[in-house]
């Protein structure tokens, strides 16, 4: 087990170091310079911005260029952002909370709804309740967050006026005021999100569900006579739930692409929309960071969905 | 398809006995019969129809200019002068949706045919020749499979689109942008796929049939291999138009897609969004566009899906 994970460990290396080519290529190749802000403003003389350029080392070759990013990249000195001109470690690390926060919640919110509704969905496979709970969950898939988003300001915000749509990052109330404006706010992204998940998690529920529940061993739990119940959730569910646990690891970084949008149709102030700005304003380190963050989250999720299939599923050996 | 003798004890369908009688059960036509049966699906393809039909011959009907300023008629609601209403400039959004409908949808077909086609090359090649090429090829699939994908597409839609502007004009350049970067990096699941089909199949009697006969590798793979893996193909081809169609109204939406003179469904959102409470008609009829056609895409893939399956019980 250990060398398994040691081995997987040394293999995200060159998986990462890949990404980080194909990322810094991309921008290597691309038409505009980086450093064109400094160009285009008025009050830096050439010169200046020929040693600025020289400084940062900009005019090097770029394998070069590669080499000394990447491994600063790896000390965790992540350069200056262009725009705020503060470190963009520190920046990444202020926005991260709150995007953890809200995907973290939205994840638990489509678990609560997709647990109990696949469960009972592929227990009563084509009843009623399973063709309304599929139906949902298909249309859930196919609606995109961001007019998800919209028709909930539309009803929640607008229409009804129970809830803020703009996300504030500075509320100044304190004590149980301040938990309770907080969770107002963060109810429309975390829905939105969280339905978005539910929806195609209950899909793989069911279908997980379905596949156990038709076991022999399943027949053998009913015949001895054990109540529904018992079958169900202590030998159904939890074999059920393996593959399910696994898709679900491997579906994080898919939710960090939504948490993108989201944030951006609530101005929620958290990593995806710090994204967004960054592009607008040609903050090269800065989006080149989030970009790698983001790599680097899918690789450590396909790791920690390999290692969780494993613990849980006695039957999958390690070599 | 199964022998005409040693059969009989099993229930046969009355499409499957018509068409034993009649001598021919073509795949194609037990398919369609197949697809039918799926009534969500039937349903998806008949909106999709209408869509269709509705975004490459409405503006030939409707005659409205997408882009007539009128400020007297700002953000009306939907009237006999505007079935859809107006924007912030007064412009017509029916008009603006029927060709900003083309556009969305020309989008999601042509990265749809891209990804297929890079998919499905790479996994054949990798598939057929195996060994280190398909060592090679693999590694270099799983490495796509773990970039993030829309960070990395509004990277590449933010840098790449001024140079393609210039180079092939405003519409052709974000068009060419939007398609092969999208398809770029959806050939993946693809590529999986068919080089899966590939191992399973170069394996059978009938390639080693065709191989024994003298067939050269190209016509093995063009004649007996690639037709027998193409229905799982067409499956991933249709959910992948309904996510190109996302992708590109993603991108729109946040503003790094189609500049406001293309009104794509997403661009049309985008710009909506800010004015969404004196004029909620403007974001709600392209989002209920798009919703519409990926969910009719999702039901008609699923549909195909139940249709193409040949493990499927004929029922």
């Amino acid at each position: 087990m250990s060398k398994y994970l040691l081995r997987r460990v040394l293999i995200m290396i060159p998986v990462l170091a890949g990404i980080s080519l194909v990322l810094f290529t991309v921008l290597a190749l691309a038409p505009g310079d980086p450093f064109e802000e400094l160009a285009t403003n008025p009050n830096v003389p050439p010169e200046v911005r020929a040693n600025l350029r020289h400084q940062f080392g900009l005019d090097d070759p770029i394998p070069i260029r590669y080499a000394r990013w990447f491994t600063s990249m790896l000390k965790g000195d992540w350069g200056f952002s262009f725009v705020s001109r503060i470190n963009v470690g520190t920046l990444i690390l202020q926005r991260l909370p709150t995007t953890l926060w809200v995907l973290g919640l939205a994840q638990f919110l489509g678990l609560l709804v997709a647990l109990p509704v696949g469960i009972y969905a592929a227990m009563r496979p084509y009843s009623l309740f399973d063709q309304i709970a599929t139906t949902f969950a298909f249309v859930g898939f196919s609606l995109p967050t961001f007019f998800t988003g919209i028709l909930f300001i539309l009803f929640f915000s607008i229409y009804l006026d129970w809830l803020p749509f703009i996300y504030r990052a500075d509320i100044s109330a304190t004590g149980w005021r301040w938990y309770w404006e907080n969770a107002r706010q963060a109810a429309m992204p975390v829905a939105v999100l969280g339905l978005a998940q539910g929806a195609s998690m209950t899909r793989f529920v069911r279908s997980a569900m379905l596949e156990v529940i038709r076991l022999d061993y399943i027949n053998t739990a009913r015949a001895k006579g054990l109540t529904e119940k018992v079958t169900i959730l202590k030998h159904a569910v939890r074999n059920a739930l393996i593959p399910v646990v696994t898709l679900v690891a491997l579906q994080i970084p898919g939710i960090f692409t939504g948490a993108v949008i989201t944030e951006q149709i609530f101005r929620v102030p958290g990593i995806g929309s710090l994204l967004i700005t960054s592009i607008l304003a040609n903050d090269t380190p800065v989006i080149m960071a989030i970009t790698f963050v983001f790599s680097c989250l899918v690789v450590l999720f396909n790791l920690v969905a390999d290692l969780l299939y494993g613990w849980l599923d006695p039957r999958i050996s390690f070599r | 398809m199964t022998p005409p003798n040693g059969v009989a004890s099993e229930a046969v369908s009355p499409a499957v006995a018509r068409a034993r009688v009649r001598g021919t059960t073509s795949m194609r036509s037990e398919a369609w019969r197949r697809f039918r049966k799926h009534r969500l699906a039937s349903v998806g393809a008949a909106i999709l129809v209408v869509m269709v039909i509705a975004v490459v011959a409405g503006p030939f009907v409707y005659r409205v200019p997408i882009d007539e300023i009128d400020f007297k008629a700002k953000l009306k609601a939907p009237s006999w002068a505007h079935p859809l209403g107006t924007d912030d400039l007064g412009q017509d959004l029916l008009a603006r949706m029927l060709y900003g409908g083309r556009i969305s949808l020309a989008v999601g077909v042509v990265a749809m045919l891209i990804a297929i086609t890079a998919g499905t090359m790479i996994g054949a090649i990798a598939g057929q020749l195996g060994g280190s090429v398909d060592h090679v090829l693999m590694r270099f699939t799983d490495l796509f499979l773990s970039l993030p994908q829309l960070p990395l597409l509004l990277l590449l839609a933010y840098l790449f689109r001024d140079a393609l502007k210039k180079a092939l004009g405003a519409e052709m350049g974000v068009f060419m942008l939007m398609v092969v970067v999208i398809g770029g990096l959806r050939w993946m699941p693809v590529a999986r796929l068919v080089r899966a089909q590939f191992l399973s199949l170069r394996e059978k009697e009938f390639v080693e049939a065709a191989r024994g006969l003298g067939a050269a590798p190209l016509r093995q793979v063009i004649r007996h291999i690639l037709p027998n893996a193409v229905g799982p193909v067409i499956v991933a081809a249709t959910i992948d138009v309904a996510a190109a169609i996302l992708a590109e109204s993603s991108l729109s939406f946040l503003g790094l897609g189609f500049p406001p003179d293309i009104p794509t469904w997403g661009r049309i959102l985008f710009d909506a969004k800010d004015n969404l409470d004196f004029a909620p008609h403007w974001a709600i009829f392209p989002g209920t566009a798009i919703f519409l056609t990926v969910l009719s895409i999702n039901y008609i893939g699923d549909g195909l899906r139940d249709a193409l399956d040949p493990r499927k019980v004929l029922s």
